[in-house]
């Protein structure tokens, strides 16, 4: 092989574009952007092997390549399958692609629990999105949803097994970022599920990690637990100088209180490449206990897609109009009839429920 | 000025005769619409006592539901608050600890639920967003009074009456209304 690789051409859903050889053709689409893009829950661009399980990526190939232009006779899935020269796809034009995601996104939702108001997933959920685009209204399931007797991941991760779809995001993870794996997937078909086989704490540097990657709620910060919605939630971007990891992060902030530390996400949901190099992972110093505004330096409001539940309330642009009532009243301020923080038994200044390090419960309330 | 329809009447501006300018006739008219009156029936109620029936989808004071076993609906999940165009609403969830299945449905609840009367607008959009059949706008109003802060609504002022321990006060808070079955 030469050292200078030739681009080959794809076509998907009528764009075409030059891409370089190997690329799978959810690659390809992702580089042209917006609704071309399949959708995936299962691959991880920044992790190796990820894909291939989930199959909402699946996509029509009209013609295999200028060489051999015959459609492939089944769907494929997108994450791993590569381009050749002169392959059409069809992904939102085709109807049969539509089909078989609405297919895929009702067996997901099989024995998906429908807890979103209790998730703290919710708002940044991908199996959310995808049912919200390609589910049904109601299930034609009758039966039984499996359950799981519950498994304690330790102080900093909450698995609820029932909210997983087996995506195996975070064994991957596990593999490719911690020194050693401790948890994984158990049993087999309908039995399978993520957890250690021995009760044994996730403790390892990176492992708060496997929070990020994982599409659905099955994984969430013990930290968090139930302190906020996202969408109530301010991001920010903030850095703090880490000598484990790179020290980007985005801060999940209400008022001057940071309730959730997490990585800073592209617009795939994948954790975008830090600006030292390299996938921006965050250790579990940076994620589970730095959770003081004194720790961080931050950066500015980050960018949320006008589209998402997180941007509202987001007032961008704002033009406060200048006070005037106090050069009507001759420099006097008005008289405040009631100050709300008096009254009001919510967001107590005493209270600082982002500081614990647990849920909190009715004790906290007292 | 050309008139599109027919349905514009010009102002008469001639100056008034005498008998015009006495009035009396007017006068006459009035007295007769003003006397008429008293022979026709009241429109008014006597209000603390009578009362007038509410139409069925009036949208009163707030209420937070219970399951029939008396567990708080509510979750805190967030989406009356995020629905609520005024921003009245604010919460804070905590965890149901081991012992505390009896008080709430879910494994989250609401340990702390405002509604601020002030703000509120009484449109009915956290009813809506509900996806626990939570809260419903019931068929009384917010209750005057003399200070602002008596209406910042909390949950000792929200939550329905125990449906086991109080069923007459449930029943009566509950009002006329069907309830839907929410899983």
């Amino acid at each position: 092989m030469s050292e200078e690789r030739k681009l080959i051409k794809v076509t998907i859903d009528n764009i075409t574009i030059d891409v370089e050889p190997g690329t799978s053709i959810l690659n390809a689409a992702r580089s042209i952007g917006g609704d071309v893009a399949p959708p995936a829950m299962c691959y991880y661009s920044k992790l190796k092997g990820s894909g291939g399980k989930c199959r909402t990526c699946l996509v029509e190939v009209a013609a295999g390549s200028t060489a051999d232009p015959r459609p492939m006779p089944k769907l494929v899935a997108s994450c791993r399958t590569n381009v050749m020269d002169g392959m059409i796809v069809k992904n939102i034009t085709s109807e049969k692609v539509m089909d078989a995601r609405n297919g895929v996104v009702e067996f997901l939702l099989i024995n998906h629990p429908l807890d979103c108001p209790i998730c703290d997933q919710a708002g940044e959920c991908h199996l959310q999105d995808l049912s919200y685009e390609h589910g049904k209204e109601s299930t034609r399931y009758e039966f039984k949803r499996r359950t799981f007797e519950k498994h304690d991941l330790g102080p900093y991760i909450q698995l609820h097994m029932t909210r997983c779809i087996l995506c195996y995001r975070c064994v991957f993870t596990a593999d490719q970022l911690t020194n050693k794996r401790v948890h994984g997937v158990l049993d087999r078909g309908d039995h399978s599920e993520i957890a250690t086989f021995i009760e044994k704490n996730l403790d390892n540097d990176f492992i708060g990690n496997v929070i990020d990657v994982c599409p659905v709620g099955a994984l969430t910060d013990k930290t968090f637990r139930f302190k906020n919605r996202v969408w109530f939630t301010k991001p920010v971007d903030a850095h703090c100088n880490c000598s484990k990891c790179c020290g980007e992060v985005q801060l999940w902030m209400r008022g001057d209180e940071v309730f959730r530390v997490t990585a800073r996400k592209d617009e795939w949901g994948e954790i975008k490449d830090s600006t030292k190099g390299g996938t921006g992972w965050i250790c579990n110093e940076c994620r589970f206990e730095k959770k003081s505004l004194k720790d961080w330096v931050v950066e500015g409001p980050s960018v949320i897609n006008r589209h998402s539940v997180i941007s509202q309330g987001h007032y961008v642009d704002l033009v406060t109009p200048k006070e005037t009532i106090s050069a009507v009243m001759g420099g006097r301020s008005p008289k405040l009839l009631m100050n709300i923080h008096d009254e009001s038994d919510v967001n107590k200044q005493n209270i600082e429920l982002s500081k614990l390090n647990r849920p909190a419960h009715s004790d906290d309330f007292a | 000025m050309q008139l599109l329809t027919n349905r514009a009447q010009l102002v008469d501006r001639k100056p008034m005769t005498f008998i015009e300018r006495l009035y009396l006739w007017n006068i006459a008219k009035g007295m007769i619409i003003t006397f008429s009156h008293l022979f026709k029936k009241k429109p008014t109620i006597n209000y603390p006592e009578q009362k007038r029936p509410f139409s069925p989808v009036f949208r009163g004071l707030h209420i937070l539901n219970r399951d029939e076993e008396g567990r708080e609906r509510c979750t805190a999940c967030g989406l009356c608050a995020v629905a609520c165009p005024a921003e009245a609403i604010t919460m804070e969830a905590a965890e149901r600890k081991n012992g505390e299945e009896n008080l709430y449905r879910e494994e989250k609840y609401a340990a702390r639920y405002e509604i601020n009367m002030l703000r509120c607008i009484f449109c009915g959009l956290c009813e809506e967003a509900c996806p626990k059949d939570a809260i419903y706008l019931s068929e009384t109003f917010a209750p005057a009074n003399f200070q602002r802060k008596g209406f910042i609504y909390g949950k000792p002022d929200l939550l329905i009456p125990h449906p086991i321990e109080k069923p007459e006060e449930y029943k009566k808070a509950l009002g006329n209304r069907v309830v839907r079955e929410v899983q």
